[in-house]
């Protein structure tokens, strides 16, 4: 998935010089074709991730489009303040860009995991989430913000990820129907999740349709309703902590928008990382064995 | 509009002592601070169109202590921004002119009021204004208590590091913060030594003398590679003595009898 952000970033830079990737000394590897093709539209701010913020509310209020980038809590939660009252107050054209989206940094500790991010960046009412599970949605996602300029969160896995989906371009709130046979129980996804649940698509989910929700915002939260009414069961999966994440999300559509569907609303489980994984290290598929939590 | 930034000064005063009497609001003190530098910079320096706020050529000037918004509001009302009567309005409920400075009032860049924010942002304007060739320049006004902030000092950093010379930054060093002195809460002297030492070009003023800020202020639009400071040496209260350096003032309101008193040695 970075390798697909940084090669339609490289190409969407060649046609606007207004495009900015500012990085905090993260993406060694990944970022220096960009550095190297456009020196002028890429700065590394150092270690320093509120400046870094603080930088792209300048440049995004002077009209630039500025994508931000590095793992998980640190262009995030370390700058929290800087997101909430810079960048979403204000609406500017800014997208945080994290990589190791859940335990995908699983050896590396605590620090580097990515578990509570979705609950900080979906509670800034002005930014919209992209949680892309492979390259082709990536690349939906950023096509997606370019066209829509604004405050976003790109949240993205590693690299390497097989593509899995097929639709180049998504709206937000669109379920990206990984497997639909007419089902009456759906899987729902978002981010890395969707591989999860096409790894098991003849096995556990074999029964089941299964999406992905790569762009969202409670803004567009009655269109989903209005098309997940139609089943009578809904399995949500993230690699996140419950507390304010994808799953909590579903849960509050249904009850924000409770006049968009007649009858009995479609039950809602979920599959969630419990608060064990908090100081478990190891390689992610170990991990999500020992935390991974269904109800 | 020309205004003689002396007169400016007083209005700004004037306005700020009848806004927070009126709205029960706090900060006079911070406002009064600033008020010379705020008259300099609207009066003498910034380059505005109040009639097209917008204009793409327009200084940038953000105020990063923005809970003294009071005294930009005066000065936006005076230049022509605003209706001088919209700053009845002041802490009124739906008012745009809320107490920290706002970015819906027509001339205000940015909103703040969590300090340590405007300095990044203005280094973000700054870079983009050099990337592109822009005459215009980014002014922020600080206070010393914000300094703080350790956000500050990798604006600080990253400012030098790529040679902002048309960012413009004013630390108001009324010496106060909002318990008792800068001294006793966290030490930040010599502050001059420390921006030198970040590679800022740094002034050092009588914050209250329009001429030593004037000349400091056209000095440092002449600076060629450098981010330049001008640590402006205040009064926090300036102009009313029973606030002058009165913490406690950081957060009281007059009441009306104060507010007669306050405007009398304003206006003498």
């Amino acid at each position: 998935m970075r390798t697909a952000f940084i090669n339609l970033l490289i190409e969407e830079a060649k046609k606007n010089p207004l495009l900015f990737l500012l990085v905090a000394d993260l993406g060694w590897s990944v970022v220096e074709s960009f550095q190297e093709t456009y020196p002028n539209q890429f700065i590394n701010v150092g270690v320093a991730e509120q400046n870094m913020v603080g930088v792209g509310a300048g440049l995004a209020s002077e009209g630039c489009h500025v994508f931000a980038y590095s793992i998980g809590s640190f262009p995030t939660w370390r700058c929290a303040e800087q997101l909430r009252n810079d960048i979403d107050y204000h609406k500017l054209s800014y997208t945080t860009v994290t990589v190791g989206s859940g335990v995908a940094y699983g050896k590396l500790g605590y620090s580097h995991h990515a578990i509570q991010d979705i609950a900080l960046m979906r509670s800034l009412p002005n930014t919209l989430m992209l949680c892309p599970c492979d390259p082709l949605e990536t690349s939906a996602c950023i096509k997606y913000i370019l066209s829509n300029p604004g405050p976003s969160y790109l949240r993205l896995h590693k690299a390497g990820e097989p593509v899995i989906s097929s639709s180049e371009f998504i709206t937000p709130c669109d379920l990206n129907y990984l497997q639909s046979s007419n089902s009456s129980k759906i899987i729902l996804a978002t981010g890395i999740s969707g591989q999860d649940a096409w790894s098991q698509k003849d096995t556990t989910y074999k029964d089941c349709d299964i999406a992905t929700l790569p762009i969202w915002s409670s803004a567009h939260g009655a269109k989903l309703v209005i098309t997940l009414s139609n089943y009578k069961a809904i399995h949500v999966i993230e690699d996140h902590l419950i507390a304010g994440g994808f799953c909590s999300w579903v849960f509050e559509q249904f009850q924000i928008h409770s006049n968009c569907y007649q009858g009995q609303p479609p039950s809602i489980s979920c599959g969630y990382f419990d608060s064990s994984v908090v100081g478990l290290v190891g390689d992610p598929d170990y991990i999500k064995a020992l935390v991974k939590t269904s109800h | 509009m020309s205004l003689n930034s002396l007169s400016l000064a007083t209005q700004i005063r004037v306005h700020s002592l009848r806004m927070v009497t009126e709205a029960k609001a706090s900060h006079i003190a911070s406002a009064l601070s600033i008020a010379d530098i705020i008259a300099v910079l609207y009066a003498s320096i910034l380059v505005t169109y109040p009639k097209n706020p917008a204009h793409p050529e327009r200084d940038r000037f953000l105020l990063s202590k923005g809970h003294a918004c009071t005294a930009v509001y005066a000065a936006l009302a005076e230049m022509g921004f605003i209706p001088l009567n919209q700053l009845d309005s002041y802490g009124t409920n739906g008012s745009c002119l809320m107490n920290h400075i706002s970015h819906h009032v027509p001339g205000v860049e940015f909103s703040a009021g969590a300090l340590g924010h405007l300095l990044s942002v203005s280094a973000g304007k700054a870079l983009f204004a050099k990337r592109h060739n822009k005459i215009w320049r980014t002014y922020v006004l600080l206070s010393d208590g914000e300094l703080n902030e350790g956000s500050n000092w990798e604006a600080i950093m990253f400012s030098a590091h790529h040679n902002l010379n048309n960012l413009i930054a004013v630390v108001d060093k009324n010496n106060y913060q909002s318990f008792t002195t800068t001294q006793d809460t966290l030490s930040m002297d010599p502050l001059e030594e420390k921006f030198a030492s970040f590679g800022w070009n740094v002034y050092s003023v009588d914050g209250h003398s329009h001429q030593e800020l004037t000349l400091a202020l056209s000095s440092a639009k002449t600076s060629q590679s450098r981010p330049s400071v001008i640590v402006a040496n205040t009064v926090k209260g300036k102009g009313v003595s029973f606030m002058e350096n009165m913490v406690e003032w950081h957060y009281k309101n007059p009441s009306l009898d104060q507010l007669q008193s306050a405007l009398r040695e304003v206006l003498s």
